[in-house]
């Protein structure tokens, strides 16, 4: 070992060994971990860094974003279309607290983010200084790893550590506070080193065989088998291993509101969304199969609804990278620990070639009785007014299922869910777990620059847009070219929905009134339009998507429309409504 | 599920870290998180240099308890958690007593009470004396009762401080933590274990 250790420092010492600044060792970091982009806002105790920034700028894109929060959740938008960390700049204090919505975000949908923030010098910790907040101690619940550095010998080490846990096992975001001297500070730099082994944290469980056999002799003998996937299967770039394990296995797969885009909508195996406004068949059947396979997912209890009557009669088989996931909400017969990467490859080679008609057929019933029901009229109603699943069905037509598209939350968020088409993975980015109106604008701006040669349609409410409408700033300084849809239906729908279910109909405070959207992004020199008419609704999508740079489309639609297929808040996954 | 596992009991839970600043916060919140209350929270040193051992009792469910060991663990500073029950440890916690000299000095009964109790002087002076004593809750918190009659004056207990009975430390289990693709003896698995009763659950 130590042998090691001395060639190791020998071969540092022939190397030239340049003194450069802690800010220029941040910068050197990004770039050999293959950054590209930065989503970031300079403040006072960032400014080295963005000193050293500036001479960076032919290597490094950045984005000046007008928020903090729009920063993260535009790096959050990068991440979740290129499968890289996206990376923010921030600066200490009020700079550094803007960043805990994104975080606590990404923390929940396994996001890699990394965050560098500035801090005040460190002598001045501690002293109520001007912009010093506790950030290290305010973001601890909400970064898979955060630290602070004092010193700039310490950076090259650190920014390697929080790359490597920010993409490695489960991943998610870290946040690096950097003290004002540390990113002036001259140092010996020795090269960067990137980071692949820190003795106390294990990314990848170990694959044990026994399990892999048990779980593929439970599959073998399963006569109602169901595969449920959620989003370990796309941050684990294993959506080749599933399609080809539930081809195999001939079983019918269902997914999660992350997990959409693992599969593409149209393949035959694939019945659709789990959860609260997922689709009927997949909820209702979880409750009818005898082997329930859970694949990157997380039994979140928007999926399962009440747990004590949440597949009670299955035998539970669960695929997942972190073992803090496994009993956490939903028993595992047999817990298959690791990435689904190498586990479901394995469990593949053991499975009999096999097909379930009559199994499957009951899930093709309960889609009838949904189209029935629910979505013929959604899709093709006959009203005057709009409805948002007509919206989606013209969009489909015109993707053709080849646009990434990103939501923010509530009732359009669940409408484009149930009804977009993907083609291909990586092309849904909404915010899941957290729920965090004002998500997709300027997720949606990240998405674009993680996935520049495709086509980015933002879904947005009229009241998730008025959350961070300050990010049209950022699409036109950086003219990014993305398409915003607003489904105005002058209600924050979601919650209204639910007063009129649960409370009555009693509208506490939904009615919200917007500005004219239209002249707003004009005011910010982006094109628009806004429909109010089915017989234009085509035209105005055309428009959109061939327009060249961003274009935001107001469309209104129905006041009081509601989402339906929907499992009440403590109900089980059997009790859906459909109406 | 049996009755034994709704059962709310004492456990104590160890864990072995890094020796960073702020895990200390980052542990703790994972209990504050669930409204869990720490009744006793130890840090300290462990067998092996720069490791660092968490000591910290709760009174929870075993559910509860399991569940919150796998989330300390996978905090990234944090190298293993283990949860015991109290007959699966040997454990001690240390209190001292601030009692009058003058009441000592006088009255044999005190001088002998302290002797029952194992309690040593720590100080002596003109008008105090320290006595220190280790041992479970019951002992030392019996002490108390027995002193207060003679006016005790200060009184103080430290956290809990354990060792896990079957325990074989950790140096073995570093090393392998050291290594890029750690054995199976480390990536320990609880399932494993009673392999049968996970397969017909």
């Amino acid at each position: 070992m130590q042998t090691i250790e001395a060639k190791t420092t020998l071969d540092i010492n022939k190397q030239e060994v340049e003194n450069i600044t802690g800010s220029e060792a941040v910068l050197k970091a990004l770039l050999a971990e293959g950054v590209d982009t930065i989503f970031g806002y300079p403040g006072g105790a960032i400014m080295p860094i963005y000193d050293a920034l500036y001479d960076y700028t032919d290597r490094l894109n950045h984005i000046l974003v007008r928020h903090e929060q729009g920063g993260i959740h535009a790096a959050q938008g990068y991440a979740r279309t290129s499968g890289r960390p996206g990376v923010v700049f921030a600066t200490s204090g009020p700079g550094a607290t803007n960043l805990v919505t994104g975080l606590a975000d990404a923390m929940i949908d396994s996001t890699p983010v990394v965050c560098v923030t500035g801090q005040v010098f460190a002598h001045l910790l501690g002293t109520d200084a001007f912009q010093e907040t506790d950030v290290i101690n305010i973001t601890t619940p909400v970064t898979k790893w955060n630290y602070q550095v004092t010193d700039a010998s310490e950076i090259p080490g650190v920014l390697a550590k929080a790359f490597y846990i920010a993409k490695s096992g489960r991943p998610g975001p870290v946040l690096i506070d950097i003290t004002k001297n540390a990113q002036i500070q001259q140092f010996e730099y020795k090269g960067y080193q990137p980071c692949n082994h820190i003795r106390s944290y294990r990314p990848r469980p170990l694959i044990r065989k026994a399990y892999i056999e048990e779980a593929a002799r439970l599959i073998n003998a399963a006569e109602r088998p169901f595969v449920i996937f959620g989003q370990g299967v796309i941050l684990g770039k294993a959506e080749t291993e599933f399609k080809a394990f539930i081809e195999k296995g001939g079983i019918p797969a269902a997914w999660t509101i992350l997990g959409l885009s693992a599969l593409p909508t149209d393949h035959p195996l694939n019945v659709g969304m789990l959860g609260m406004h997922g689709n009927y068949g997949p909820n209702v059947l979880t409750n009818e199969c005898d082997v329930l396979i859970a694949v990157g997912m997380r039994f979140d209890d928007r999926v399962t609804g009440r747990l004590d009557k949440y597949a009670k009669q299955a035998k539970v088989i669960h695929l997942d990278i972190d073992p803090a996931e496994i009993d956490k909400n939903v028993k595992a017969t047999v817990p298959v620990w690791g990435d689904c990467k190498e586990t479901l490859p394995m469990l593949t080679a053991l499975l009999e070639q096999k097909v379930y008609p009559l199994w499957l057929n009951r899930f093709h019933d309960c889609t009838k009785k949904e189209i029935d029901t629910v979505i013929h009229a959604e899709l093709n109603p006959t009203q005057e007014i709009m409805t948002m699943g007509e919206v989606i069905r013209e969009l489909n037509e015109i993707t053709g299922g080849d646009a990434v598209i990103v939501t923010d939350v509530g009732q359009h968020q669940m409408v484009a869910c149930r009804y977009a088409k993907f083609n291909q993975s990586k092309s849904n980015v909404t915010s899941g777990g957290l729920g965090t109106m004002g998500f997709a604008l300027p997720a949606a701006i990240g998405a674009k620059f993680g996935a520049k040669d495709r086509d980015v349609v933002a879904i947005i409410g009229d009241g998730g847009l008025q959350m961070t409408l300050q990010e049209l700033g950022t699409v036109m300084q950086s003219k990014v070219d993305i398409k915003i849809i607003i489904l105005n239906n002058r209600y924050l729908g979601m919650v209204r929905q639910w007063q009129q279910l649960f409370n009555d109909k009693r509208y506490s405070f939904v009615d919200i009134e917007s500005p004219d959207f239209v002249a707003l992004a004009k005011s910010y020199r982006i094109d628009g339009r806004c429909v109010s008419h089915r017989s234009a609704l085509k035209s105005a999508m055309k428009e959109m998507m061939a327009h060249r740079g961003a274009y935001l489309l107001e469309i209104m639609v129905g006041k009081e429309n509601n989402v339906f297929p929907m499992v009440p808040q403590g109900c089980g996954v059997g009790e859906i409504r459909l109406s | 599920m049996n009755k034994d596992s709704n059962m709310k009991q004492e456990y104590t839970i160890t864990v072995y870290t890094e020796n960073h600043v702020g895990l200390l916060n980052r542990i703790a919140i994972m209990f504050s998180r669930r409204k869990i209350n720490i009744e006793s929270l130890n840090t300290s040193p462990s067998e092996i240099e720069g490791i660092h051992r968490f000591t910290i009792v709760i009174h929870e469910t075993v559910e509860v308890v399991r569940k919150l060991t796998r989330q300390v663990e996978k905090q990234v500073d944090v190298l293993k958690a283990y949860y015991n029950t109290n007959d699966e440890i040997v454990w001690q916690e240390l209190a001292l007593y601030k009692v009058p000299t003058d009441v000592i000095a006088e009255k044999a009964k005190v001088e002998r009470l302290l002797r029952e109790h194992g309690a040593r002087a720590v100080v002596i002076r003109k008008d105090y004396t320290i006595f220190e004593t280790s041992g479970h809750r019951e002992e030392t918190d019996k002490l108390i009762s027995v002193l207060e009659p003679f006016g005790l004056i200060e009184f103080v207990r430290s956290a809990r401080v354990a060792i896990i009975k079957n325990s074989s430390g950790f140096h073995e289990k570093l090393k392998e933590f050291e290594m890029d693709e750690p054995g199976e003896e480390i990536v320990e698995n609880e399932y494993l274990d009673k392999g049968k009763d996970v397969f017909v659950m």
